[in-house]
């Protein structure tokens, strides 16, 4: 493998310096990073997690209205904020795919879709299981709700789109354009509350005037929101992993058919039986 | 405690999805090694591979 050094000579290759993300455009050097990175983070995201619950259990107090069902919403918050960030960066790596070109963006983006649909999906139950109790209704069609089940059916979409494709590349562009369209609902999302009279309530943690929660109960929120933010990344990095492999058994699939196709060619010129042997991995 | 079993429920259900999704990553991690394996076994090396030979 050539060196930086040995080919630093021209001005020309000198300025096509790799950066980091270019760097990751290899596939090789993204599993033996990964691979190094992923106990650290799986640690570290089991750590937060239950540092987040025993705060969110024994240290925040029971709400002065809601009770003790204020608890779940230290898992129904990082649930959806996830929801909305994983769609946000499958929109970016959208562009990584249609604009930049970049060997794993279409990788990352079919990846995160499952979880993106797992985090959307229990975002929606736990909103569902707080609502009963605190508006007497599992489900009411209001802006933030039916724009979060929307999100839910695009994640359902997308991974149905991903698998109706043979080819993953043309697989990977269609569900770009797709993406970057259904990005207009996240915006949709987060602003719903303040555009439409909804039964669900404004934002009080990410508000221009600062967060309206008390510390006793933002810190645990925090604190899970980092744990299920990096419990995210490990199963990304994870789900990456298994489509880096499942193309280079594909393309070994291809190989492997291509150096059958020459021999079973020229046998079936003997015998015309062959033939049928072939038909297999076309 | 107030209203413990819709806070039981909500915990359940984000203890199983978390549960669900590590155990489909190393499934399906799994499983194409597994395939990779028995493919280059069977004679199929990425071009990568071969430079390296």
């Amino acid at each position: 493998m050539p060196t930086t050094k040995a080919t630093a000579g021209t001005a020309g290759e000198s300025a096509a310096k790799p950066t980091i993300i270019g760097q990751l455009a290899n596939p090789t050097r993204f599993l033996s990073l990964t691979e190094a990175v992923l106990p650290w983070l799986i640690s570290l995201a089991a750590a937060c997690l239950a540092v987040g619950v025993y705060l969110a259990f024994f240290v925040a107090p029971a709400d002065y209205q809601q009770g003790d069902s204020v608890r779940i919403m230290f898992i129904h918050v990082p649930a959806a904020w996830l929801a909305m960030f994983c769609y946000s960066l499958m929109a970016v790596a959208a562009l990584g795919t249609l604009v930049w070109r970049h060997p794993l963006a279409d990788v990352a983006a079919k990846a995160a879709a499952p979880l993106g649909a797992a985090f959307t999906l229990l975002a929606l139950f736990t909103g569902s299981v707080w609502g009963k109790p605190m508006w007497g209704t599992w489900w009411v069609w209001d802006a933030r709700l039916t724009s979060v089940l929307v999100l839910f059916i695009m994640y359902l979409g997308l991974i149905a789109l991903w698998r109706s494709f043979d080819d993953p590349g043309r697989a990977g562009r269609v569900a770009a354009i797709l993406t970057l369209v259904g990005f207009i609902n996240i915006p949709i999302i987060k602003f719903s509350v303040d555009w439409w009279n909804t039964l669900h309530q404004p934002a009080s943690v990410v508000r221009l005037d600062g967060p309206t929660i008390h510390p006793t109960m933002l810190w645990p929120l925090l604190i899970m929101a980092v744990g299920f933010t990096l419990s995210f990344m490990a199963l990304h990095f994870g789900a990456m992993r298994a489509e880096i492999f499942r193309r280079r058994v594909r393309t070994a699939q291809i190989m492997i058919a291509q150096q059958r196709a020459p021999a079973a060619a020229s046998a079936s010129a003997v015998t015309p039986v062959a033939e049928s042997a072939v038909s297999g991995p076309r | 405690m107030t209203h413990l079993g819709f806070i039981l429920a909500a915990y359940g259900a984000t203890a199983a999805v978390f549960t669900a999704l590590i155990i489909w990553v190393v499934r399906d991690t799994r499983e194409q090694k597994r395939k990779l394996r028995q493919l280059e076994a069977d004679g199929a090396v990425r071009r990568s591979a071969q430079v390296k030979r």
